[in-house]
């Protein structure tokens, strides 16, 4: 039997404490996360192992046999992809960690709730989740980007700027998908239609495998919204040359920044509004 | 330390709380009660300053909680109708992640872990999931999480709601050394017996509405006789027999499967009931208790 | 009163079983759960029904006509070239019978064990262990067997099934997806948490990447297309294959045994695993 010795109301420091919440939020998020290193490392690792010598040697194969040699644009068909895969696997890694945690914490274990009893606003558990989310997508950039370099897949020179363009692209897709997420009441399969009707359609139709310009017109479309389709883009300018105009790259980071900007702008206010339900 | 006047919490058009006085002072265990649907959960999530009021005044410690509410956070510790715990997290991580939301530090927090652990009697469940362990465990994690950045008032949502008779009173032992240690709590529940226990002062809460106030003895007193004399006749043959038992008693009350006869001395009563010539089925004498101050109240029973 | 009619007949049924072969862990009812799900499966998302349909539709699009222009033809197993999404649709209706019968099988499954606590209210009743895993599975056959029919809709007017025997692949599809969702069943019983579920998916990317899905195995070393060969996707990429471009050979009858073995060996160890789980 133990007995409790203290003083009410003197351990919180308040100041401080508001000031934290954000990151002691990500803290909680990370910890939860370590718990999947497991997972995390082997996806990590594995998944661009697998898709660069899927697509090298096997698709790769077939298309740099059929055009001669040549690949598409004077360079081999796993160069072309690679950027491509790698801010695939940036966004679908960053967002991630927004969705399912969103889910879990005010549907399935209503965890928010606890989180909302304490000093910490509903901002800074948005702002702590976005955080963590982050840390595991420079994780997966820095990896990403390590196997393509050890796979020739792409320029050394250019590893920081494609990876640093991809971790953007990923930053405003996760903002989206956590505002997505965010409005979902209960999931009835929610991921299973994101995962076919969205992100499916984009991985194969924003240029990813082939250039978007060799898609039927009305298919195009699906790239311009795409932010695969402008970090592809982008990437392919830093790794293989490919001609671009500047205005057309302002637009794509223009891109990137109002994904992130609009999908803060419609998270805070359901997140403060459900907590207070 | 809470002052509420005209409280309201209106949801659409539904008034869950409706306009609802009262007062919580220091160091004071302050009850609601109230059955299913009264507006405790709600009152509650006001006082946590989580959910905004519609209407009327709410001070916790001395702040208003829709301008101040982290600060009045801070010094609350929460234990919710639903633990919300997190199922991923070991025990003693559920208590060390939680405090560190409040800002504290580590140093802090690792004695203050174990500590909680001793109190919430789970130190052998120190490493074991929620999963792994008993609805009276994780209610007792709760409330350890509740006091890890030592409040100055703790809010029980239910407490003990679904849990089994045995592990109600490991758990209300635990409550009452809070109350020796001077913790202000507030605990809402539907069971009479929980109020009566653990409360100094409570209300009763029925349709969003506060129906009286006063200490557990003190309501009976004034809402109740002394005695009571519960009698079954046959549930065809209850109705029939009422108007007889009337006139024996200053109030009875005829229920489905009873009538309950309010008396100051239920002995003598039965002995009368026995001159009518009248015999009941089974007949029972007991004090009288919050049931049947809420069912003078409402003219409904507490747990239905 | 219906209770009443389905206490009877449930206790007519375990009297008719009672000492026959089984019995204890079947009643002949694995036909009521298929009749739940479908319950419950008209009151749920109907996106999520249609979007197992589109699935390998999108991939046709986007390899068949994409990346097919940058390709060309492929040489199949017989020597003939064929067009590249004539190539790969077989590969993607393979690919959709395993994933659907996956889905179903395994995360749908571990839902029910683990949050629905479905099982064991049925179990509680007549139903037997072995109802149970053959109910579920019936019911991840019969959406694979609507997926797959709208899916060959959908290629056959497009000319990628030039051969007749290619009708052979819907039934075909069917058996490959039992095949599945026996073995994923059995392996879903195992599974603790989340954490665990997850690796599955870890495990049939690589199957779904190197299975002869979109390229020939002959671009790998000989070793290495053996391991590939020992897996199922390989074999049933190899056996739709064969029937929707005609190339019929008797290989397909040894894919066809490897699915009968796999079907045969999850039913074994899910009826054991679910007698232990909720009947011991
Ligand atoms: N978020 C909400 N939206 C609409 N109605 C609600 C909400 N929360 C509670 N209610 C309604 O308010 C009433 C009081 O609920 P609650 O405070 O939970 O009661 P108690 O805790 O006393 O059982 C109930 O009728 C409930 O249905
Ligand atoms: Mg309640």
């Amino acid at each position: 039997m133990s007995d409790l010795k203290f003083v009410p109301g003197q351990a919180v420091n308040v100041r401080h404490a508001m000031r934290v919440g954000a990151f002691r939020v990500a803290e909680y998020r990370l910890r939860n996360m370590a718990k999947w290193w497991d997972a995390i490392i082997a996806f990590g690792i594995g998944n661009p192992v697998l898709y660069l010598v899927s697509v090298g040697i096997g698709i790769g194969a077939l298309v740099d046999h059929s055009t001669g040699g040549h690949g598409i644009g004077g360079v081999s068909y796993l160069q072309f992809v690679a950027p491509a895969l790698l801010a695939s696997a940036a966004m679908q890694g960053m967002s991630d960690e927004v969705t399912f945690p969103v889910l879990e914490g005010f549907t399935w274990s209503k965890y928010f709730f606890a989180i909302g009893g304490t000093v910490i606003s509903p901002k800074q558990i948005v702002n702590g989740i976005y955080l963590a989310a982050f840390v595991r997508g420079i994780w997966t950039v820095l990896t990403y980007g390590l196997i393509l370099l050890a796979f020739q897949a792409i320029p050394m020179v250019s590893f920081f700027p494609l990876i640093l363009s991809s971790l953007l692209a990923g930053c405003g897709w996760t903002a989206v998908m956590m505002a997505v997420s965010a409005h979902i009441k209960d999931d009835d399969g929610f991921f299973a239609i994101i995962g076919r009707f969205v992100i499916a359609p984009m991985f194969l139709f924003s240029g990813t495998f082939y250039p978007l310009s060799q898609m039927p017109i009305y298919l195009q479309w699906i790239g311009w919204i795409s932010p695969l389709w402008h970090s592809t883009d982008v990437g392919r300018v830093l790794t293989i040359g490919q001609p671009t105009q500047p205005w057309l790259m302002v637009v794509h980071f223009a891109y990137f920044v109002a994904m992130f900007i609009g999908g803060f702008a419609f998270t805070y206010p359901v997140f403060a509004r459900r907590l207070a339900e | 330390m809470i002052v509420a006047k005209g409280l309201s919490k209106v949801y659409g058009e539904f008034r869950a709380v409706d306009g609802i006085d009262f007062e919580v002072h220091r160091g004071e265990s302050f009850g609601i009660l109230g059955p299913n649907g009264a507006g405790k959960s709600t009152t509650m999530k006001m006082i946590a300053a989580v959910s905004k009021r519609t209407d009327g005044e709410l001070t916790i410690l001395g702040k208003d909680p829709n301008l101040k509410g982290p600060e009045i956070r801070a010094h609350l510790g929460v234990v919710p109708q639903k633990d919300l715990l997190d199922r991923e997290l070991k025990a003693w991580e559920n208590l060390y992640i939680y405090g560190r939301y409040f800002g504290l530090s580590k140093k802090f927090l690792k004695p203050k872990v174990e500590e909680m652990l001793a109190f919430a009697q789970l130190e052998e469940k120190r490493n074991s999931k929620v999963e792994e362990m008993s609805g009276g465990m994780q209610r007792r994690l709760a409330i350890a999480r509740g006091l890890i950045n030592e409040p100055e008032i703790l809010l029980l949502d239910e407490p003990t709601t679904g849990l089994d008779p045995q592990a109600r009173h490991v758990l209300w032992d635990r409550l009452f050394r809070l109350k020796e240690n001077g913790v202000t709590t507030v605990i809402t529940t539907h069971y009479m017996d929980e109020a009566e226990q653990l409360c100094d002062r409570l209300v009763v809460m029925d349709k969003g509405k506060i129906m009286a106030e006063g200490t557990p003895a003190g309501l009976i007193k004034d809402y109740s006789s002394k005695e009571v004399l519960e009698v079954r006749f046959g549930t065809d043959r209850n109705e029939a027999t009422a108007p007889q038992l009337a006139t024996i008693a200053e109030r009875i009350e005829v229920l489905p499967d009873r009538i309950l006869v309010y008396v100051e001395d239920g002995d003598a009563a039965l002995e009368k009931i026995h001159a009518l010539g009248l015999r009941p089925v089974t007949s029972l004498v007991r004090r009288s208790s919050l049931e049947d101050v809420f069912l003078r109240l409402t003219g409904r029973s507490l747990v239905d | 009163m219906i209770t009443s009619i389905a206490t009877s007949m449930a206790v007519r049924i375990a009297e008719k079983r009672a000492g026959k072969f089984g019995s204890g862990v079947y009643s002949g009812r694995a036909g009521q759960l298929v009749e739940r799900n479908f319950l419950a499966f008209k009151s749920s998302n109907w996106l999520v029904v249609i979007s197992g349909f589109v699935e390998p539709v999108f991939y046709l699009l986007a390899f068949g006509l994409g990346i097919g222009k940058l390709i060309g033809g492929v040489t199949d197993g017989s020597g003939h070239t064929v067009s590249y999404a004539q190539y790969i649709v077989p590969a993607l209706l393979a690919t959709s019978a395993m994933n659907g019968a996956i889905y179903d099988s395994t995360w749908n499954v571990f839902f029910k064990m683990h949050f629905g606590k479905i099982y064991q209210a049925m179990l509680a009743t007549s139903l037997g262990s072995l109802d149970v895993a053959l109910g579920e599975i019936g019911w991840a056959l019969l959406r694979g067997l609507t997926y797959s029919i709208g899916f060959m809709l959908v290629v056959a007017p497009m000319g990628l099934i030039p051969s007749w025997w290619g009708l052979l692949a819907i039934p075909g599809a069917t058996l490959i997806a039992f095949g599945f969702a026996s073995v994923g069943m059995g392996m879903t019983s195992f599974m603790k948490n989340f954490h665990q579920m997850d690796w599955i998916n870890f495990f049939m990317l690589p199957m779904f990447l190197f299975s002869g899905t979109f390229y020939p195995i002959s671009v790998f070393p000989e070793w290495i297309q053996w391991i590939i060969r020992a897996l199922p996707l390989n074999q049933a990429v190899e056996l739709i294959r064969g029937l929707t471009l005609g190339n019929l050979n008797l290989a397909m009858a040894g894919h066809a045994l490897y699915f009968v073995v796999m079907i045969a060996a999850g039913l074994f160890f899910t009826t054991k695993r679910l007698t232990a789980l909720f009947m011991s």
